[in-house]
């Protein structure tokens, strides 16, 4: 299968508004090739090359709306998806939150596909996947990893004449390597929309597993407060989840951590440590993400905080207009803007701490002031005059990740980073290896 | 049958195939507005191959003879390139082959048959009934209906048809204090997702309750903070069955047990196999865990699983003790010198044709105590303790070790009594010993069954419906924080 060009996408997009009748109608077409290749326990155990092209249409009559997300493309299920819409919208009740279709919008060129990704098949796959069992093998470690990557398209279209098209490729590889007796865990891992400018994979198994080796006898710290190194991974861990926060109508009706008392958001307040400046801009080449949302809004740079200012939350349409503001969507990936240095050299400048490769389970515990609890994973060692020292048994925290962005001592360049902790293929995250105080550890954990 | 034909002839061992039509409406409200409202379908034909000991899987959305002989020889190309990176090659336990095999969930009421005004008439009625109580300020609700159509074909002979229903009415209320210093909300934690039809919509009588759910939402606010300390824990079913899926459903899993699922989901405390199975004391002798495909109104419930093998029923912890872990075919020879068990458990699962299946979490449930008590009995037996209803966040490591799990509302227990509500509370643990200190058991009156969608596993990421089955419990001495404190 070829992905769709933006001729066939059109073509697509007007054949399934041509079946309908309702007032309005809206179209987004996804399409592309899906593969993944695992291993574990130092060999290949599955993979998937996956085929798909499927599109949502949403049909309006006024402030009436349904929508319908379908695969079956032929004439019929076209006219068979769109009737369905159809028939849902008329019987549904008016949403008063509902905005009008936009007209035809100009979007950023975001260069995101690569042929490098789109031609990592499942042959190409085995052959990477294999080099790094071997290697785990021939070190007396135990390897695990994951392979995934997409060729795609997306594409939106409406009535108002509104056309976007994005095609773009991302892979990911990661890989968990361990002790053969199960008393040593060290992971690598990273993503990129460009196959060849990722880290390669035999770069990364060896990481991993000098990391497992190095945290085998791990000692029990006991649970406090402690100054903590947090790798890029681990930053991505929890600043992915800091996007969760930043709308602005939980915000303004008094739901959110950036609520303010008595009501109102608090825009314009310094809220995290000077030195970070937060956005998104899918034009970034760091970032490289989708320049237009699933209605066909842009989606351009935007600073959510500049020198530790909340200087933007996001705005849906509707509530854009309501508050007088202007629309601001959330989208284009999220980067963090560091300074200089490896999280390596940041240890050098700690003289008591730990050093943190990733997180795991992280849960919300506190919306109102976005503390979390999760779990440090597969590489977790004491800091001691500056060098790392040994490895630590792994740690519970409970921590407000807005307040852990205003006790940064220091931070190091940022890279793109697997932000998810699936190690799947999300949102782009780039992040810097950061030097946190008071970071709050409230139990042991035995796993490793 | 063509793309087995196809599969077999290019070289494969053994293939399956899978149609799937997968249909998912949902509705969405938010106060007295519908906020979404979309009913999807998607369909397609997986193909699976195994040559040389290794697997290969492909899958499309065209529908074809030609496609399907496509997909056949795709997967039968994959496995072969695979093969050069196994090392140890799959091997099957045997399956008898259901050339007719036919199952559905047993459903009353056909949700896609209830009109779409009824559904959105009492989600309206609902939000109306808990904005109605003064102090709560924004209310959400939802109705998810879920019907996947599978025909799975083997070349072990096996042609299955299987239509699953499944079905979740939610709705959350947030009260925001007037001064905007806090909000607290509160779910229907207590109506489950089930596998059954729209009568459990009705039974769920969202309109009627929402009304309750509002006032313990508005009642959190001046809720009393948890001083931090150990406390005997009572656990309404509503709460425990989250529990009991993260600290018995995965650890118990074998793949995780065995490391195959070490990069993601991760590994388990349950091993080696050889050093557990029939000796690890998982609880007290009142403790007695099965794992369970054939429940009726269960998420996990089917009539065969996802490669041909028949659902079955088994222990996994009993009087105490860990006997059993959950299989897969190709799993079954990994232990089966230990549990001397020499057939899968049927715990094969993929969450749409678009995914390869793997091993996936049966029903995992614990049984009531001989003791016919209700939670009354439970809290009247307590001096000093914390009664938790519903599921809250929860968080347990990657061996399954140590958890810190909250839940929807806390009321403090004083000498058999319940009192007042709490609110911040999160109780941390380690699972052996938490188990270990049960020490009373709800009975058969009190068994509920709690269950959630999106259990997640595997990489990529799939979802598995997934029921538990619980009576109250109490657990002695359980470490509860304050979750707004730094301990």
């Amino acid at each position: 299968m070829s992905i769709l060009t933006e001729g066939e996408a059109r073509q697509l997009c007007e054949r399934v508004i041509a079946a309908g009748t309702a007032d309005e109608m809206l179209v987004r077409v996804e399409s592309g090739l899906d593969g993944n290749t695992r291993f574990a326990v130092n060999q290949l155990t599955t993979a998937g090359e996956v085929e798909d092209t499927e599109v949502t249409v949403t049909a309006r009559f006024g402030r009436r709306a349904a929508s319908v997300r379908f695969n079956a493309l032929e004439r019929t299920g076209i006219a068979a998806a769109v009737r369905k819409a159809e028939q849902l919208a008329g019987l549904a009740p008016e949403d008063q939150e509902q905005m009008p279709l936009l007209g035809e919008q100009l979007y950023q060129t975001v260069p995101a596909f690569f042929d490098s990704t789109r031609d990592l098949d499942s042959t190409s796959r085995a052959i990477v996947v294999k080099t790094a069992a071997d290697a785990a093998e021939s070190a007396g470690l135990v390897g695990t990893g994951f392979l995934p990557r997409v060729a795609r398209i997306t594409a939106v279209a409406n009535s108002n004449g509104l056309f976007a098209y994005q095609r773009s490729t991302l892979a990911s590889f990661t890989t968990t390597v361990r002790t053969r007796g199960g008393d040593g865990s060290g992971w690598a891992g990273t993503t990129h929309n460009d196959w060849v400018r990722m880290t390669p994979p035999a770069e990364l198994a060896e990481r991993a597993g000098r990391k497992a080796l190095q945290s085998v006898q791990a000692v029990t710290v006991q649970p406090a407060p402690y100054t903590v190194v947090l790798e890029p991974t681990a930053v991505g861990n929890l600043i992915r989840l800091l996007a969760n926060g930043l709308g602005a109508r939980a915000a303004d009706e008094g739901r959110s951590a950036f609520s303010r008392p008595g009501g109102g958001n608090r825009m314009g307040d310094r809220i995290l440590d000077e030195r970070l400046t937060l956005y998104s801009d899918p034009q970034d080449p760091d970032l490289l993400e989708r320049p237009f949302t699933d209605e066909g809004e842009p989606v351009g740079r935007t600073v959510w905080f500049e020198n530790g200012v909340l200087k933007n939350l996001a705005y849906s349409r509707y509530w854009a207009e309501r508050q007088q503001a202007q629309s601001v969507p959330l989208g284009g990936g999220l980067k963090l803007e560091g300074g200089s240095g490896t999280a390596l050299d940041l240890v050098a400048g700690v003289e008591s701490g730990i050093l943190v490769t990733r997180f795991w389970y992280i849960r919300g515990v506190d919306p109102r002031t976005m503390v979390y609890t999760g779990l440090t994973r597969d590489g977790t060692y004491l800091i001691e005059n500056g060098q790392v020292t040994r490895a630590v048994k792994n740690l519970r925290f409970n921590q407000s990740i807005v307040e852990m962005l205003d006790k940064i001592d220091a931070i190091g360049e940022a890279e793109r980073v697997v932000a998810s902790e699936s190690g799947g293929l999300g949102g782009a995250v780039v992040v810097p290896p950061i030097v946190v105080r008071d970071f709050n550890f409230t139990s042991n954990s035995d796993a490793v | 049958m063509v793309a087995l034909d196809a599969a077999s002839t290019a070289g494969a061992s053994y293939a399956d195939a899978r149609v799937m039509r997968v249909r998912d409406q949902r509705i969405g409200t938010r106060e007295e507005q519908v906020s979404d409202l979309r009913d999807d379908e998607t369909i397609g034909i997986a193909v699976r191959a195994l040559v040389g000991g290794a697997w290969g899987f492909v899958a499309s959305r065209t529908l074809n003879r030609a496609e399907a002989v496509r997909l056949a020889r795709a997967a039968v190309e994959q496995a072969r390139g695979n093969a050069a990176a196994v090392r140890v090659p799959v091997q099957l336990a045997p399956v008898d082959p259901y050339p007719n095999g036919e199952w559905s969930t047993p459903i009353r009421i056909d949700p896609f048959a209830v009109s779409l005004e009824e559904k959105v008439d009492l989600l309206l009625a609902a939000n109306a009934a808990a904005l109605g109580v003064p102090g709560a300020r924004f209310v959400t609700s939802s109705m998810a209906f879920v019907r996947l159509q599978t025909t799975m074909a083997s070349t072990d002979g096996s042609v299955i048809q299987q239509t699953l229903y499944r079905t979740w009415p939610t709705l959350t209320v947030t009260a925001v204090a007037p001064d905007y210093s806090d909000f607290q909300s509160r779910t229907s934690a207590e109506v489950a997702p089930m596998g059954l039809g729209y009568e459990h919509v009705q039974a769920a009588r969202l309109r009627e309750r929402a009304p309750e759910w509002a006032e313990e939402a508005v009642q959190k606010l001046s809720a009393t903070p948890v001083e931090p300390g150990d406390y005997d824990l009572i656990l309404d079913p509503s709460h425990l069955f989250l529990t009991i899926h993260e600290s018995i459903g995965h650890p118990t899993e074998l793949d995780r047990a065995l490391g195959f699922e070490a990069n993601y989901a991760g590994t388990s405390f349950l091993a080696p196999p050889e050093q557990v199975l029939g000796s690890f004391q998982y609880g007290p002798e009142i403790m007695n865990v099965i794992a369970d495909r054939t429940q009726r109104g269960a998420l996990a419930t089917v009539g065969w699983d996802d490669e041909g093998v028949p659902a079955d029923s088994w222990p996994i912890v009993r009087d105490g003790v860990f006997v059993d872990y959950q299989t897969t075919r190709e799993q079954v020879h990994w232990i089966s010198a230990h549990t001397g068990v020499n057939h899968s458990h049927g715990c094969s699962f993929a969450q749409s044709w678009d995914r390869v299946q793997f091993q996936r979490m049966p029903n995992i449930s614990l049984l009531p105590g001989e003791d016919d008590y209700v939670i009354d009995d439970l809290i009247a037996a307590t001096e000093r303790g914390i009664l938790i209803k519903g599921r809250g966040s929860y968080s347990i490591d990657q061996q399954r070790f140590n958890f810190q799990f909250g839940g929807q509302v806390f009321y403090e227990i004083r000498n058999g009594v319940v009192g007042g509500m709490l609110k911040d509370v999160a109780y941390q643990g380690r699972t052996p010993e938490f188990w270990n200190s049960l020490d009373m058991l709800g009975g058969t009156r009190s068994y509920e069954l709690g269950g959630t969608f999106y259990d997640g596993k595997g990489q990529p990421a799939q979802s598995n419906p997934v029921s538990h089955g619980c009576p109250a419990a109490r657990f002695g001495n359980v470490s509860v924080i304050n979750t707004t404190s730094r301990g």
